[in-house]
């Protein structure tokens, strides 16, 4: 999860923002982190590059991306399909 | 035309203008051929969280209308006007380098949509929640003065109290290459102080942001109204110029005799300063003379440096050393007419009254 | 103000037809324009249907009289104005002060992206400078405006999806200011693969063929084209026959998101309040709106909700013309303004292709047939765009 972290920061440019101060639970969205619908296709893009995981429908989105346990869950559920 | 006040303006540039105190004050000395602004704290205006996707002239942009409107006392702008020729470069070469070196695979939205033309204005009125008027020009040499031209029809109209306008473009690598290859620029570093005796083809590359809050109201901080603005594309020959400033200066009811202060914009190229030397020989030829692109650099919509520049001459009734180019400006500066021609092509005339 | 400002002809060509008769043509006969890509040249070519142009720049530089090599974005913009101009009854355009006055969002980027190919690996000396010298948004426009001989104002504007309409408020303002007699207002776009790709990191794009409106859509079709109308000043109507007034228009800001509508539309809301305002109309007086309809989910539903907090219960009869044509982009807002002027002059209610599922925020639908006749007298126009740019535009019988 702090591989994941380091790329989101990375990828969207966030500013005064370590891995350390991202909370595995904490919303990455709205009042959380801050991210709009934006970020979230740059996290599509993301899992593409780094996980080779396609997600064809935008609006699973906000599921997916909730939070970083639940990007990770969902990355690893997906790895394990495809193993 | 009635008198458009300038009420507040901001300006980011290669000068120390984002600061205050007196003009040129602490001149900034090059001896490059591509200036790049002085840049100040931009999250003094802009949320951290948002501030992660801007690109330079965005945050430029952003700046330069933040302190026109502080300057001006107005929270809510009743029209945003941007006028940018080349618009956001930065994105556009991200998001085209990109696609080519990646075949069309992988590719990210946050520089396409900041690549936009309108991103700068969507940009301030997103900052400032303000739902008004909002328009982008993108008209090479004109693109400041469309800006304006409309600023002023709209606020003519009546139902709008304070306009803001603005010019603003910058340079990236690839644009400064590409530029350099179409051979715009100095073949060998000039010292800008210099620059505009240099007798070489060429000039400096430069780039920056200039807002003004404007209204038809004074201000309490206003010097100077905008009482003239014309544009003339693709002169034939000098004679056309020099025509349609007498013209001009007709139309607003004056004469080259009440002009205290003339305001080019020499680059230092010798084949486009030609047309400077033309004009004030058959015009002015005993006028004081200042320019302004030895400080900001060659760009489209320098003018929109220009004329912050005259407007803070008109409040300190000064016109500082290092924008002088010939003679002494009377003591008392009234009228002030700025000149400008891009390229050759595209040609501005904007007057400025003091108030 | 008391000028008014009038629509002297208009000039088209888009996806479904090289002139404005074709475009008519493809609408009475329902044919979309979107097909397979065939001229531009992308990765994606079998993945996004597209609304082309159907001509290849050959064919488009002989329509135009300019040479080949220049960007197919100025050459559709020639051929569009110069029907506009033609259909106008001026004749030598050198007998008045004319205005050009074009949108556009990428201007000559279907050259600088080839440029890009080979300047990359060498900044220095790879690519030839001749693809990259009409790179400018401007640089297009004035193309178009020498090959015209307008000299007295030309000016360009880039507000993404609104640009074209945004010309026509600015060349109206022009008029009744008395600077020109004559604008010819409106935007050009061609396909490029910077804009192609640039809607698809967005995943907007539908690979089928667009439902603006339906509550199935899943995004747009980009498309291609120019579009123009001819402004021209009260004095100057009196000796011609105009299509009809420009009676109308505003421009607001979303504020809300740099690409996403806000929910209730209220930058949509406040551009055709404000238009409906300067022409004196009430709501039920329209009879028609060419809608913005791009056939996203967010585009439809909050140009939908704010139509309805609008116009409810008086619902004009509405249609995207975007599912013919494609999204045109900065072309779009002069395509359809000329549409939409023709809609008074001729009673035209165009359809809205493919739509069979009502909305379910809504309580109307679009229209799907071909109409003329009708009895109409008030048209609005939509346009709205990134950086949350929303136009609307009222055009009026006399």
């Amino acid at each position: 999860m702090e591989d994941l972290k380091k790329q989101i920061i990375e990828q969207l440019n966030l500013q005064e923002v370590t891995p350390e101060s991202i909370s595995n639970d904490q919303p990455l969205f709205k009042e959380g982190l801050g991210l709009d619908s934006i970020d979230a296709l740059e996290l599509i893009v993301l899992l593409q590059q780094h996980y080779n995981i396609r997600i064809a429908n935008p609006e699973q989105g906000p599921e997916i991306f909730y939070s970083i346990r639940s990007m990770a869950e969902f990355i690893t559920a997906q790895q394990t399909a495809k193993a | 035309m009635s008198p458009i006040y300038i009420n507040g303006s901001g300006c980011i540039s290669p000068q120390e203008t984002a600061t205050g105190g007196l003009l040129l004050a602490s001149l900034r000395e090059y001896e490059q051929v591509r200036l790049a602004t002085v840049d100040p704290d931009y999250k003094q205006w802009i949320d951290v969280k948002q501030i992660r996707r801007m690109s330079r002239v965005v945050k430029m942009g952003v700046g330069a209308a933040n302190l026109s409107l502080e300057e001006a006392g107005v929270a809510m702008p009743d029209a945003i006007i941007t006028g940018t020729a080349y618009g956001c470069l930065d994105d556009t070469g991200v998001f085209l380098t990109k696609m080519v070196n990646q075949q069309e695979e992988m590719l990210t939205p946050t520089a396409f949509i900041q690549s936009t033309h309108n991103t700068v204005g969507g940009q301030i009125s997103l900052l400032l929640g303000c739902n008004a008027y909002n328009n982008t020009f993108v008209h090479r040499g004109f693109s400041f003065e469309n800006s304006l031209l409309d600023a002023i029809m709209i606020l003519k109209e009546g139902s709008a109290k304070h306009v803001l306008a603005g010019g603003l473009d910058e340079i990236t690598n690839y644009s400064h290459d590409i530029l350099t290859r179409f051979g715009l620029y100095k073949k060998a570093p000039v010292k800008t102080m210099e620059l505009l005796n240099s007798p070489t083809r060429g000039t400096i590359a430069g780039e920056g942001a200039a807002f003004f809050t404007l209204s038809m109201e004074k201000g309490d901080h206003a010097a100077a109204a905008v009482t003239g603005l014309s544009t003339l594309y693709k002169p034939m020959w000098e004679g056309e110029v020099i025509g349609h400033i007498v013209k001009f200066l007709e139309d607003n009811d004056c004469t080259p005799a009440d002009i205290d202060l003339l305001l080019t914009g020499r680059n230092g190229d010798i084949d486009q300063d030609e047309m400077y030397e033309e004009v004030a020989a058959a015009l002015f030829p005993d006028h004081a003379e200042a320019s302004f692109k030895h400080l900001c650099g060659e760009y489209p919509t320098a003018t929109a440096f220009g004329l912050w520049m005259a407007n803070r001459m008109m409040a300190e009734q000064a016109v500082p050393a290092a924008a002088a180019f010939y003679g002494k400006a009377p003591e008392r500066l009234r009228k002030i007419l700025l000149y400008n021609h891009h390229q050759g092509t595209h040609h501005s005339l904007i007057l400025l009254t003091a108030c | 103000m008391s000028e008014k400002v009038w629509i002297a002809g208009g000039g088209v060509i888009c996806g479904i037809g090289l002139n404005l008769r074709e475009c008519l043509q493809s609408f009475r006969t329902m044919q979309p324009g979107m097909t397979t890509m065939q001229y531009l040249s992308s990765v994606h070519r079998n993945t996004f249907p597209v609304a082309e142009v159907k001509a290849d720049n050959d064919a488009l530089a002989d329509m135009a009289r300019m040479p080949e090599n220049i960007s197919r974005t100025a050459l559709l913009s020639l051929i569009a104005a110069r029907e506009a101009w033609q259909s106008s009854g001026l004749q030598d355009i050198s007998a008045y002060r004319v205005g050009f006055v074009s949108g556009n969002t990428v201007g000559g980027m279907d050259k600088t992206e080839d440029f890009f190919t080979q300047f990359l690996p060498d900044t220095a000396r790879g690519g030839r400078l001749q693809q990259v010298v009409h790179h400018e948004c401007g640089s297009v426009t004035e193309l178009v405006a020498d090959a015209l001989g307008v000299r007295h104002h030309v000016s360009t504007i880039s507000t993404a999806c609104s640009s074209g309409a945004n010309a026509l408020m600015y060349g109206a303002r022009l008029i009744r200011n008395n600077i020109v007699d004559v604008v010819i207002a409106g935007g050009t776009d061609a396909l490029t693969r910077f804009t192609l790709n640039g809607f698809n990191t967005l995943m907007i794009l539908d690979q089928a063929a667009c439902r603006p409106f339906d509550n199935t859509r899943t995004g747009l079709n980009l498309g291609e084209g120019a579009g123009y109308v001819v402004l021209v000043s009260d004095s100057l109507a009196a000796q011609l026959h105009p299509w009809c007034r420009l009676s109308g228009f505003a421009n607001a800001n979303d504020a809300y998101h740099q690409t996403a509508s806000s929910p209730d539309g209220t930058g949509n809301y406040l551009a055709m309040k404000g238009a409906l305002d300067m022409s004196g109309l009430q709501p039920q007086q329209i009879g028609y709106i060419n809608l913005h309809g791009t056939g996203t989910q967010n585009n439809d539903v909050s140009e939908g909700i704010a139509i309805n907090r609008l116009f409810a219960p008086h619902f004009p009869a509405m249609s995207s013309t975007k599912s013919f044509t494609g999204h045109t982009l900065g072309a779009s807002g002069g395509i359809e303004a000329v549409f939409s002027a023709l809609s008074v002059k001729e009673g035209i209610i165009y359809p809205n292709a493919r739509f069979e599922h009502q909305m379910k925020e809504l309580p109307f639908a679009p229209a799907t047939a071909y109409s003329e006749h009708n009895d109409i007298h008030h048209v609005m126009s939509n346009s709205f765009g990134f950086g949350g740019n929303c136009s609307s535009l009222v055009f009026s019988g006399y």
